[in-house]
């Protein structure tokens, strides 16, 4: 015993809570139940029988789902568990997922959301009897009005990706209208773009152009001006891109395509180093999108559910899904009648919870602390990159000397030179220490990337131990490379074997496809081929 | 806002002047505005945005959000018959305390060692999702039941290698509107009729629709309307006939009391699991979900993440992983199949959660309680005077068709009736199915007492007297 209690190592000695937690149906106990429906009352019952066991053959369900049956405690001790198993945001610093905005989701907000007045309206009722969150939805058009400059929005998209979709068919509808989709059937994109933008243009149909970078990081102009012709739709673009650079020639890529007769979309995803600094329709864009769920601070949801905003010029209103919510002076509405729109893009209005949450974000902040949030996330970023760069072996590729805003993508090109280890070895290791980290989107164009965005959310302290993170594991890398080789050591589980994933012979995307392929079992169901001629 | 003081924001940490002074000291910065060096003038915005005034405190924030959500009136405190693709089900507890919980509340793309929690419960979700569905591969959720039926479409249509699918008419027009912007350019979409006494899909013009140029028939059962469709096995005969694929769309609550689509050769099942234990949330609670059966060339066309089950360096221990991942944009941008991004993870774990709550016997009561409760609310409603159900003789799950043209009143001024009353009616199909007359789409579901139905009826008929 040591008394008082000797100095602290430098960084934490974590570890991850380890359940060895089985598979639900493996905790299965016949005859448990884990929640009773109501009973049908005797008076239905003597009415009209039971109608489900009138149901002809080949159409009643015979063999009941072989779903586990577990007590209504074990169901929840078990995901429980499972929860102490996942590292959320609010638990980390969740510096390590560069392009995601990972920043704090105040709990009022999620308390605000779980109230009735929210949980419980069904959105067909009538507009008499939701007018206080048709008047938030309204509101949160109006904030995201001025934040971008745009003239006016749809919330309807689940999320960002949802939101180019949104805009890319806006896009599609524009030049229809000017009998001109047919030909225009390129979109333009820069490879540091997110990958949506180059997979939702394709989806639409389109045939997509990929911009490399330049020797300064920059989306190449020369490689855009001999892109576009009379077969440009639209120029999707994000900006800062995802290495943090900001493109200072973006007014000209917008003109260039203008000059075509192509339209200008801004990925605005993440706009989170920028509030306030610069908005879209100032560089001239003709659409843009926001995902309320980076920037404007809604939970992310273990991947969902999200919500994305895509803003339009007044030319490109008409195209907006329907319904819009409008306000007469008195009272909201949802207008259905708009012969133009490209429809829907989802059911109903949008993810209601996340459209209240975001509203209640900003109405939090305002335009004081909206510009406070970018200019933090911002030197939050070039701080954390002022100590990364400190570390021997990283680097951050394209612009010496040039500031980046809200993230940067680095390399360890110059580690995995000198060591043999990889930047996917780095993030197991960096589980031992209780942070997320993050490759990045590939292709990976930066060698051995990461991408770090440390936003407003996280203090001095906080990017200091993540900095100290990283430099242990480039040490270890160095000095005991096995270490960083075997991780994880102190997470839920140890290196997982990924061969399995890719072979069709032995993937497993349900455990009764492992019982039935890999155990040999047998599992209820009719049949695992595909009949028809293919 | 007081000028004297620094503005210390709460969700800012580093908001504090001297640390921000320290921060610039490290990085040589004399200024914020440095960092910024490289967006041009012209393009800055020089003045600050013109926002309301901020509610700094909690408190005062709290009170103002609240003050506009008070004029909401919601489906608990009135009496609820809408549906259409979101239904009012009860939502367990356990439900929503897992979903609350912050680690899966507030985590996002973690890697399978920090995050291997989401990852077993979304195995978990596509498990049991797989055994109510008798597939084997069920994909993490994406957005909402619309986006999966049109990911289908367009699955199938890859498949095959043609340019043409067919659509049952009983798909409504928003989701309908949906699948034909996702098809385009390339994909056209036809509709395929019901028969106009059943409400059954009508074989004959399937069967003239068919060719060898259709990728597949996208058919629900049950259906918009409620109905459920009887001649599962053959529509899907005479589908695979041509070389096509038949994409059927079901909502997974009634699975505890239908064959699953799997069971009379559905190639690819899909739909929408709000039903499963997630609240309505003005249309906020959507997921969907596609499955198929272990064919790689199926599965191969699946845009959506698939958590598989992957042995580590220990033994007895399970761990996670992506399933082809090749497939996903995310590894090959536009040469992916169409887009993978954030979608509803949450809401698959919810309904994980909720199916094992629910368990077989849980499914097959609650199955069977919804239908005895919307066959009695149907039977008590065609007691009333000039009030007309359909499909009367056909099979329902959940919903119902009920034609108010034989009383004269139109069903928009007869649900404002019974608002005043607090009741929310039936969803007007006058516009969206103008065959079916003046008629509504009504919905009940286990959260419907036999005092909730009996009250309905007598306030019709008031309101119909």
């Amino acid at each position: 015993m040591s008394w008082p209690i000797g100095p602290r190592p430098p960084l934490r000695r974590f570890h991850q809570a380890r359940w060895d937690e089985p598979i639900i149906f493996e905790l299965s106990q016949p005859g448990a139940r884990g929640v009773l429906p109501p009973p049908v009352e005797p008076g239905i019952r003597e009415r009209v029988g039971d109608p489900a066991a009138a149901l002809p053959a080949g159409v009643r369900r015979t063999s009941p789902p072989a779903l586990p049956e577990l007590s209504q405690v074990h169901v929840l001790r078990h995901y429980d568990r499972l929860s102490q198993e996942n590292l959320g945001a609010d638990l980390n610093i969740d510096v390590g997922q560069g392009t995601c905005t990972m920043k704090y989701s105040p709990k009022v907000n999620d308390q605000l959301v779980r109230s009735p007045k929210v949980a419980e309206l069904h959105p067909a009722q009538d507009d008499s009897t939701v007018q206080g969150v048709l008047e938030i939805i309204w509101r949160l058009e109006q904030l995201l009005r001025e934040i971008s400059g745009m003239d006016r929005f749809t919330l309807q998209p689940g999320a960002g990706s949802a939101a180019i979709y949104a805009n890319v068919l806006m896009i599609r509808a524009w030049h229809a209208a000017r009998g001109e989709a047919d030909r225009r059937d390129e979109v333009i994109t820069t490879i540091f773009s997110h990958p949506s933008n180059a997979a939702c243009a394709r989806t639409a149909g389109y045939r997509v152009i990929t911009l490399q970078p330049d020797r300064n990081g920059d989306p190449d102009l020369d490689a855009l001006k001999a892109a576009v012709s009379e077969r440009t739709a639209a120029l999707l673009i994000t900006n800062p891109e995802d290495t943090g650079i900001f493109n200072p020639r973006i007014e000209e890529f917008v003109r260039v395509v203008h000059e075509a007769g192509g339209l200008a979309s801004y990925d605005q995803a993440n706009a989170n180093g920028i509030l306030g600094i610069t908005r879209a329709r100032d560089a001239g864009f003709d659409l843009c999108h926001f995902n309320l769920h980076k920037t404007f601070s809604t939970p992310h949801g273990s991947g969902g559910p999200a919500a994305g905003a895509s803003g339009v010029t007044s030319e490109l209103a008409r195209f907006l899904p329907r319904p819009t919510v409008e306000f007469d002076g008195t009272r909201y509405y949802l207008d259905h009648d708009r012969p133009d729109s490209i429809g829907k893009i989802r059911p109903w209005v949008g993810v209601t919870p996340n459209l209240v949450r975001a509203y209640a974000w900003i109405m939090s902040l305002g335009a004081e602390g909206l510009r406070e949030v970018a200019e933090v996330a911002a030197l939050n970023n070039n701080y954390l990159m002022h100590k990364v760069l400190e570390i021997r072996g990283a680097s951050a590729p394209f612009a010496p000397g040039r500031r980046r805003i809200e993230q940067v993508r680095y390399s360890w090109a110059g580690l995995a030179e000198e060591t043999g280890i990889h930047t996917e070895q780095i993030g197991a290791r960096a589980a031992d220490f209780g942070v997320h980290y993050w490759e990045s989107h590939h292709p990976f164009i930066v060698p051995e990337p990461f991408t770090l965005e440390p936003t407003e959310s996280y203090s001095k302290a906080d990017l200091d131990e993540y900095a100290a993170i990283l430099a242990e594991v480039a040490r270890e890398a160095r000095e005991e490379p096995d270490v960083v080789r075997t991780a994880p050591h102190a997470s839920t589980i140890h290196q997982v074997e990924h061969d399995v994933l890719d072979d069709p012979a032995r993937w497993a995307v349900t455990w009764r496809a492992y019982r039935r392929k890999v155990r040999g079992e047998a599992v209820e169901g009719p049949r695992d081929a595909v009949e028809g001629p293919r | 806002m007081d000028q004297a003081r620094p503005f210390v924001h709460p969700y800012i940490p580093n908001s504090e002047p001297e640390v921000k002074a320290e921060m610039l000291a490290a990085i040589g910065a004399a200024s914020i505005d440095e960092l910024y060096a490289d967006i041009p003038e012209s393009i800055r915005l020089r003045r600050p945005l013109a926002l309301p005034e901020p509610f700094l405190s909690e408190a005062a924030l709290v009170r103002h959000v609240e003050g506009i959500l008070a004029r909401n009136r919601t489906v608990r405190e009135n009496l609820s018959f809408l549906g259409g693709g979101c239904a009012q089900h009860h939502v367990p507890a356990v439900c929503d305390e897992v979903n609350s919980r912050a680690e899966f509340l507030t985590a996002y793309a973690g890697e399978p060692y920090e995050d291997h929690g989401r990852f077993q419960a979304l195995f978990e979700y596509e498990s049991m999702m797989g055994e109510l569905l008798e597939m084997d591969v069920v994909n993490v959720p994406v957005y909402d039941g619309f986006q999966a039926a049109a990911t289908a479409l367009r699955m199938s249509a890859r498949i095959t290698g043609r340019r043409r699918v067919l659509v049952s008419a009983h798909v409504p027009p928003d989701k309908r509107s949906k699948i034909v912007d996702y098809l385009a350019p390339d994909i056209a979409v036809e509709l395929v009729p019901h028969e106009p006494a059943t409400g059954q899909l009508d074989l004959a013009a399937l069967e003239r629709a068919l060719d060898d140029s259709i990728a597949g028939l996208l058919v629900e059962s049950p259906s918009y309307l409620g109905l459920i469709e009887t001649r599962g096995s053959e529509i899907v005969r005479l589908v695979h006939a041509v070389g096509a694929l038949a994409v059927v769309g079901v909502d997974p609550i009634s699975l505890g009391v239908l064959d699953p689509p799997a069971r009379y050769g559905a190639d690819i099942a899909c739909g929408d699991i709000q039903s499963l234990g997630i609240h309505v949330q003005y249309g906020g609670g959507h997921a969907g979900f596609i499955a198929c059966h272990d064919d790689p060339r199926v599965v191969m066309e699946l845009p959506s993440r698939l958590f598989g089950l992957a042995p580590t360096r220990v033994e007895g221990e399970y761990g996670f992983g992506d399933v082809a991942w090749e497939r996903t944009s995310f590894a090959r941008r536009e040469e992916g199949k169409e887009w993978v991004g954030t979608a509803a993870a949450l809401w698959g774990i919810t309904a994980g959660v909720y199916l094992a709550l629910m368990g077989p016997h849980g499914m097959r009561e609650l199955g069977e309680g919804i239908m005895a409760r919307s066959r009695y609310a149907l039977e008590r409603l065609a007691e009333l005077p000039g009030v007309r159900i359909p499909f009367r003789e056909q099979h329902h799950f959940k919903e119902f068709v009920v034609d108010f043209s034989a009383t004269g009143r139109r069903v928009a001024e007869l649900n404002r009736a019974l608002l005043e009353r607090g009741i929310f009616g039936g969803i007007d199909l006058s516009r969206d199915f103008p065959e079916l007359g003046q008629a509504a789409l009504w919905c009940v579901t286990e959260i419907h007492t036999q005092a909730d139905l009996d009250r309905l009826v007598a306030e019709l008929a008031e309101v119909l007297r």
